[in-house]
């Protein structure tokens, strides 16, 4: 058991940087100043001799059952802080100062021989994606032996341990289980297979980085539920990188924010998540949508600063409503208050300025009566012989948001490839406007197309990366309406002032923007055309939590203000909570439950959507008031 | 500053005086490609041997001390101060027929190199995108020249036809093709899967369009390493064939030509066949070391530590 030599001492100095409180006993993990920095060195060193630090100043300590929540947005050094707790650097990047104790252990000075023997059975890693981190080739039994292999003598019975672990990832411990491959499993159990080969030498130490994220919301708590047992059963200290506050909320104990390479606020979760102090926390949990009330969202402007290009003091600063002229030219350092650390030099102005309490979105009433400007009847589709959809009725009422909810693989994405003409293998008989719609795109009138407009998942693969914005957001313009180039180049321009983007962005490329500009680019090439019906595909979960408030701010704005229609299609019940007046919920390609948003949130009838309901993770903490 | 500017000229590379940006220089994305290769050792080695030999070959003719074809001195004479790498198997100058016998070979080189990247791309690109028939058609065909070796195929035009120059530059390229279409198919259809060619098909775009607006400009990389590496190909083929006898006609100097002439005099002067043979070595492997340094650039594995990182770190959340 975890009692080991606890650095009490050492970690004293309340000073030395962002530690929630002294080393108690039991402190399985004590991180000190750890800094990572550009890589120097490398070949061509001659250009970056002075590596600028990716993450710095990162303190913190794990005691022995607990589990640390490290989240902040995509680029603030999540995933490189916890790579080094393994004494790991990706490549380009190097650990260039601080410890990483575990157990009194510090990993960063062991010699590389020794550093090997510690990784895997001391500390362990899940990843993010389970089916890309399992090798396809290899059976699960060979990949769970192997660990145990690499490290010889750190358990006595292999065999046995094996079979003992994956009862405790609730996997069936049967042979069976252990001859299939990869691809044979489902998501959940993939990840459960994780998270057994992470626990099978019983470490001291377990990194898990978003180890959830691509599961679907019921998976998900059962995983988590099982990473909590076993971090509790075995002692282990645990900590949890996640971008998803509501998934750490109801996980971890403590919780680490981090922003632009800095840990900007740590301390207990109620506390952090209850009543943040530091004003870019209390952006994150603003931004996130609630399932149980139709929230306005408020996301974070603007973007964080990439290493090298920090501003002189503090790197929130230029997103900071509190901000003075004093965080723009002074480094803050870590305050302490209330139980926690804040890197903020305005705690007191902020913590004054009681929380406004998220306000709700009136005013939504479905606008019913009217012929619907889409439907669908009896909608049927697949690729190949296997049905995707089935029988799927939906109604799109003019002027109003219809949300269409689904799990990976109910149906979803192929029912808005069936609308716009994408999958043209479909039967059944959709309606727009009065008119059928013929199946595939190229069949149809341009005008047609031209007023249902579709906006992609991934803003990364819909621009295409050869071509300016402008270029972009022009050729709708030219394919549909045939316009000339100087009233493109004008309607262009307007169309991203629209959405919030200056006239300096025409000129730029895809890769110079940001995933939430990105976004927004694709917004405006769709609503360049002035269409009737837009249908959002996922269009937010590419981006961070902050970054997909604005995105949703903007969409609700501009649909009612040009009175389209719009349907938005999403996984994230609560998201969609804040957007649509009605709902359907689509379950193995059918529609299982539709009405109203908040009857079907508020009193499901359908067993699936009632389980959904009770399993999607919520962020609630009493005290924000 | 207006919406579908034209294309800035790609004549602009990266801004040389301040490197660390370059990175950012995002205009032509394969251009800074290759401005990061070339700063690689093994780019910059590559590109250094390629340089050395295309300046010979280009400069050469105004350096030649002597008339290429003039018989100035005895068969095989050891080299001495007037004739630096003595004499070739008619007592002609081998300097001034080095420096001579270049030009015409890259420059034939590069067109049957373009003839090849032209139309095996052409046909790569369409039977990826349109898929079923036409891809069964174009790519049986390709399966068909291809199931001749290059140097045969051009030997049986140029047996039939005799030597001609044009003949062939066009039986070079066209050997190419069926290589560079099955690279060029596999790497559209990916491309042809990106929600951004989805995008313009439901704006109604045809076909012939997205494939020329949207898949082509993003098969830059690919096909400069195809350039390159078919370059190398076409230069090691037209010296094999001059060596073989299907050169230009006699009098004029090739360097694949001299290989054949003077080897017979290999043991009285050595430097008229080692001279241009050392020329087309440094060519093809500084070609294809050059190349190589491009492909791995372009794949990441030389990257720039910083973009390496950042995109890791900034990349989307889910692929």
């Amino acid at each position: 058991m975890p009692g080991h030599d606890a650095p009490g001492a050492s970690a004293g100095p309340a000073a030395d940087g962002l530690s929630a409180g002294p080393a108690a006993d039991g402190v399985r993990l004590d991180v000190s100043d750890l800094e990572v920095r550009l890589g120097r060195g490398h070949r061509d060193s001659r250009v970056y001799r002075d590596g600028a630090d990716v993450v710095g100043e990162v303190s913190f300590a794990v005691r022995a059952g607990q589990v640390l929540g490290l989240v902040g947005e995509s680029g603030s050094g999540k995933t490189t802080v916890v790579l080094a707790l393994l004494g790991h650097s990706r490549r380009g990047l190097r650990i260039s100062a601080g410890q990483v104790k575990v157990d009194g252990v510090d990993l960063l000075r062991l010699p590389p021989a020794e550093l090997r023997a510690f990784r895997g059975a001391r500390v362990a890693y899940v990843p993010q994606d389970p089916s890309a981190a399992l090798n396809p080739a290899l059976r699960v039994g060979t990949q769970l032996r192997e660990a145990m292999r690499v490290h010889p003598g750190v358990v006595d019975d292999p065999e046995g341990r094996i079979l003992e672990v994956l009862r405790e990832v609730h996997l069936e411990a049967s042979p069976d289980l252990l001859r299939r491959y990869p691809h044979q499993l489902s998501g959940g159990q993939q990840q459960r297979v994780g998270l057994a080969m992470a626990f099978a030498c019983r470490p001291s130490l377990i990194v898990l980085d978003e180890p959830t994220t691509g599961l679907d919301v019921s998976t998900q708590r059962h995983v988590l539920d099982t990473i909590r047992s076993l971090c509790r059963a075995y002692g282990v200290a645990a900590v949890y990188v996640s971008h998803d506050l509501a998934v750490v909320g109801g996980l971890v104990s403590e919780v680490a924010v981090m922003y632009s390479g800095r840990i900007i606020e740590i301390g207990p979760t109620a506390r952090v998540f209850g009543d943040p102090l530091h004003p870019y926390t209390r952006g994150l949990l603003g931004a996130v949508p609630s399932p149980l009330m139709a929230a306005r969202l408020t996301g974070i402007d603007g973007q964080p600063p990439r290493p090298g290009r920090r501003p002189a003091g503090c790197s929130f600063a230029p997103r900071c409503g509190f901000a003075t002229d004093e965080c723009r030219s002074d480094q803050p350092a870590p305050v302490h208050v209330d139980s926690r650390a804040v890197r903020c030099l305005r705690v007191t102005q902020v913590r004054a300025d009681a929380g406004r309490a998220p306000a709700a979105v009136g005013g939504l009433a479905a606008s019913g009566g009217e012929t619907p400007v889409l439907s669908l009847r009896g909608v049927s589709a697949g690729y190949g012989r296997k049905a995707v959809l089935s029988g799927i009725d939906l109604d799109v009422p003019a002027e109003s948001c219809v949300a269409v909810v689904g799990e990976s693989g109910s149906g979803k994405t192929t029912l808005a490839r069936c609308i716009v003409g994408l999958h043209g293998n479909w039967t059944g008989d959709i309606t727009f406007e009065g008119a059928p719609l013929a199946a595939a795109a190229r069949d149809r009138p341009r005008q047609v197309l031209r007023r249902v407009q579709y906006v992609f998942q991934n803003p990364y693969t819909s621009l295409n990366p050869r071509k300016t914005v402008g270029q972009i957001v022009a050729q709708p313009l030219e394919q549909y309406l045939r316009l000339r180039y100087q009233e493109r180049s004008e309607r262009a321009a307007r169309a991203l002032a629209d959405v919030s983007l200056g006239a300096d962005f025409l000129s730029r490329y895809p890769d110079q923007l940001s995933g939430g500009e990105r976004q927004r680019v694709a917004i405006a090439r769709a609503l360049v055309v002035q269409p009737d019906l837009l249908i959002c595909d996922e269009v937010t979960s590419a981006l961070d939590v902050s970054v997909q408030a604005v995105i949703v701010e903007l969409l609700r704005a501009l649909v009612a203000e040009r009175r389209i229609a719009m349907i938005f299609i999403t996984h994230n019940l609560a998201l969609m909570r804040s957007i649509a007046q009605s709902v359907a919920v689509l379950r193995d390609g059918a529609v299982v439950e539709s009405g109203p948003v908040e009857q079907v949130l508020e009193h499901p009838a359908d067993p699936y959507t009632i389980r959904l309901m009770e399993d999607v993770p919520k962020l609630a903490f009493p005290g924000a008031s | 500053m207006a919406a579908a500017a034209p294309e800035v000229p790609p004549g602009r590379p990266a801004p040389a005086g301040a490197p660390a940006s370059a990175a950012r220089a995002g205009r032509h994305p394969w251009l800074s490609v290759l401005w990061t290769a070339a700063r690689t050792p093994r780019g910059a080695a590559g590109l250094a041997m390629a340089v050395l030999v295309v300046l010979v070959a280009l400069a050469g003719p105004v350096f030649a001390p002597h008339s290429p074809n003039a018989l100035l001195t005895l068969t095989f004479a050891k080299p001495s101060g007037q004739f630096p790498l003595g004499g070739d198997e008619l007592g002609r100058d081998v300097l001034s027929r080095l420096l001579d016998g270049g030009r015409l070979l890259l420059f034939m080189a590069a067109v049957a190199t373009a003839i090849g990247i032209v139309a095996g791309a052409a046909a790569g690109i369409s039977a990826a995108y349109l898929r079923g028939a036409p891809d069964g058609i174009i790519m049986r065909s390709v399966d068909v020249i291809l199931s001749f070796p290059q140097l045969v195929f051009a030997l049986l035009l140029l047996s039939l036809a005799g030597p001609k120059s044009w003949l062939i530059v066009l039986a070079v390229g066209v050997s190419h093709a069926p290589a560079v279409a099955r690279v060029i198919r596999s790497a559209t259809l990916d491309v042809a899967e990106r929600d951004y060619v989805k995008v313009a098909e439901l704006q109604g775009m045809r076909p012939v369009k997205v494939m020329a607006r949207e898949i082509l400009p993003n098969l830059i990389s690919p096909l400069m390493v195809e350039a390159g590496l078919r370059l190398t190909y076409s230069i090691v083929i037209m010296a094999g064939l001059a060596f073989l006898g299907f050169g230009q006609p006699p009098p004029a100097a090739n360097w694949g030509t001299m290989i054949n002439e003077n080897r017979v005099g290999l043991p009285l002067n050595p430097w008229a066949v080692i001279a241009p043979a050392v020329l087309i070595a440094l060519l093809t492997i500084g070609t294809n070391t050059f190349t190589d340094a491009v492909a791995r650039v372009a794949i990441g594995v030389d990257r720039r530590p910083e973009e390496a990182a950042l995109v890791d770190e900034l990349g989307p959340e889910q692929a």
